[in-house]
């Protein structure tokens, strides 16, 4: 009796066993992985550098330095002295709260057009994917024409017809990038459908579209993190290259694919630091997205393991 | 096959017609006329414009017409910018230019890139595999606007071998720098698909079956892996052929190379709503199309696939 009433009491203040979730998995792999870590690192330093760096930039993003203007290329340098620690663009405006500026609009609309992606297509790939049959026909018929589509150009009709905004190039963004994610979900779904825990939901009379909802979608979840890590990097590509075009965010905004392209405009005046850093920002966050992307992929994607 | 071929063209049509449509639609509900300037033009000169370029009919008169006109005559209208020069003046300019150099790093990309993936994956965890890997990672964060004026700064500004821009009738010197700047990102994604899809070949059953059987390696490879590991390849194709057209844009306006691109751009800057739709139904035809001539050669060197 006392030996139960002992074996009952350990049980009680005993520690709870602690199982290991399909995420702590992960994470534990993702950490292991050393060029993903060093990403991960990359990414929250350049976000850093975004968020932290209007505040300690001696100049505003817009202001022209008029003592500059005129005399770029000796005056402008990267200096300490002047504050323009990564030197003055053509106009004399300070390169380093340009690319502060550049970082933010460019993350922005990575992170932006990859949830867009990941809301829309999810859904759309997972509706398509469960209900099946003639619906599923139709939805990914419909994927398949706007994918033959040569998309920047539809793009940058859009942002002349409507006007040049940021709201704007988020909608054409959006537009594009879901298409990849809903076919990922759909072929997905298609799996998870005939599973135990799906026939268990219907049989105990949940509606369908919550059985997307609740139990679809979460198991989803793994390689849409995935492909919306590697949809980021493309998002910003994208942006970058209508931006370099002349046709993305307006002055005195700017984003990393204008800054290269204003600093590839200068190259031949050996103001070889208007190119540098903003090529610097552009390329090390690609690799961090890229290597966390890829990591991510190992941690959570089964098929490759 | 014919049938597979005929079915895939009445999928192909349709998207033509929507695409065509589409572009018309987004066009006419832009704000403005085209003919409107800064400075304002007399209403009746305005009206006249119109008149002359048929902007005054009923939308579905005006779409009747356009899309007549480009399925039967291959007529894409006219110029809203430029009086004395239709679309097609402009497409016959630029287009031979984008068609060279594209169709040289087309071939660029495809031997390049798959030799290196099949010779990464056959020398496996070798130097050869991690220099391909290296590339292939490196190249991946240099998009084509990114490499041009990194091209240009090295082997223009420094080096001084090649020229940094102009076409001068299409000269072997004025190719080199669009054909790498446009073909390395597609170089770098063929050579990462080869590599993976050979390996995956190299250690299936029958490859082993061949070897035990005792042929020569390279015979093995050739003969037995190679057809196999290339389908990854053939079926990204279509993507390279977009993203290279796409591609285009940047390097005609970086390298001058006046191909279809650079008109587009100034249209775009200049609201040449004809040009641009030109462009963009054109291009949109042709992406179609290649992407059919990739479906059928799929169909046809792959025999799980039935049709």
């Amino acid at each position: 009796m006392l030996a139960t009433k002992a074996i009952a009491d350990d049980l009680a203040t005993a520690a709870p066993i602690k199982g290991r979730s399909l995420w702590a998995d992960a994470r534990a792999r993702f950490f292991r992985n050393r060029a993903a870590v060093a990403g991960l690192v990359v990414l929250v330093l350049v976000t850093a550098f975004a968020l932290i760096g209007p505040f300690i930039a001696p100049w505003n993003y817009e202001d022209i330095d008029w003592n500059v203007l005129g005399n770029v290329a000796e005056a402008g340098r990267p200096s300490l002295e002047t504050g323009h620690w990564f030197g003055t663009d053509a106009l004399g405006r300070d390169l380093f709260a340009r690319t502060v500026q550049g970082t933010q609009v460019s993350l922005m609309v990575g992170v932006v057009g990859a949830l867009i992606s990941v809301i829309v297509g999810t859904l759309y790939g997972a509706i398509a994917g469960y209900y099946g049959g003639r619906l599923d026909n139709i939805m990914m018929r419909i994927v398949d024409v706007l994918m033959s589509i040569p998309y920047m150009f539809v793009l940058i009709l859009l942002l002349v017809v409507f006007g040049r905004s940021m709201l704007m190039l988020f909608i054409g963004i959006g537009l594009i990038s879901w298409l990849d994610m809903a076919r990922i979900a759909r072929g997905q779904t298609l799996t998870l459908r005939g599973k135990e825990f799906v026939e268990a939901a219907v049989a105990t009379g949940v509606a369908p579209f919550r059985i997307i909802l609740r139990h679809i979608i979460p198991n989803l979840l793994g390689v849409v993190i995935v492909y919306a890590t590697l949809l980021v990097p493309s998002m910003i590509i994208y942006e970058s290259f209508i931006s370099f075009l002349g046709l993305g965010v307006q002055e005195p905004l700017t984003s990393w694919g204008a800054l290269i392209n204003d600093g590839a405009a200068e190259m031949n005046n050996g103001t070889l630091w208007m190119l540098l850093a903003p090529l610097f920002f552009f390329v090390v966050t690609l690799f961090g997205f890229f290597f966390v992307g890829d990591g991510l992929r190992d941690a959570l994607d089964p098929k490759d393991r | 096959m014919i049938a597979f071929i005929i079915k895939r063209l009445l999928v192909a049509i349709p998207v033509l017609l929507i695409l065509i449509i589409g572009t018309f639609v987004l066009m006419y509900t832009a704000p403005g006329s085209p003919f409107a300037s800064e400075r304002g033009v007399p209403p009746a000169v305005l009206a006249n414009l119109e008149a002359q370029y048929g902007l005054d009919q009923p939308f579905f008169v005006q779409i009747w017409r356009y899309v007549v006109g480009i399925v039967t005559q291959f007529d894409f209208g006219p110029s809203f910018i430029y009086r004395d020069q239709d679309v097609n003046d402009l497409i016959g300019q630029g287009f031979p230019v984008t068609l060279t150099y594209g169709f040289w790093s087309f071939v660029v990309a495809v031997l390049v890139g798959g030799t290196l993936g099949i010779l990464a994956a056959v020398r496996h965890n070798t130097w050869l595999d991690y220099l391909a890997v290296g590339v292939s990672i490196g190249a991946q964060v240099l998009p084509n606007f990114v490499l041009a004026p990194i091209l240009v700064l090295v082997f223009t500004l420094w080096l001084g071998w090649l020229p940094g821009g102009g076409w001068q009738g299409g000269q072997w010197q004025f190719i080199i720098l669009p054909v790498i700047a446009l073909s390395t990102s597609f170089m770098a994604s063929i050579a990462r698909i080869s590599r993976a899809s050979m390996l995956e070949v190299l250690t299936s059953n029958f490859i082993r079956t061949a070897r035990a059987k005792g042929l020569p390696m390279r015979r093995v490879i050739f003969r037995h892996a190679l057809k196999p590991a290339l389908l990854p390849v053939i079926s990204y194709l279509g993507p390279a052929f977009v993203g290279m057209i796409t591609g285009s844009v940047v390097i005609d306006i970086y390298f001058s190379t006046g191909g279809i691109g650079q008109f587009f751009v100034a249209s775009a800057l200049n609201r040449d709503y004809g040009v641009m739709m030109g462009i963009t139904v054109l291009l949109g035809a042709l992406t179609i199309f290649f992407n059919l001539l990739v479906d059928i050669l799929y169909a046809w060197i792959d025999p799980k696939i039935r049709y």
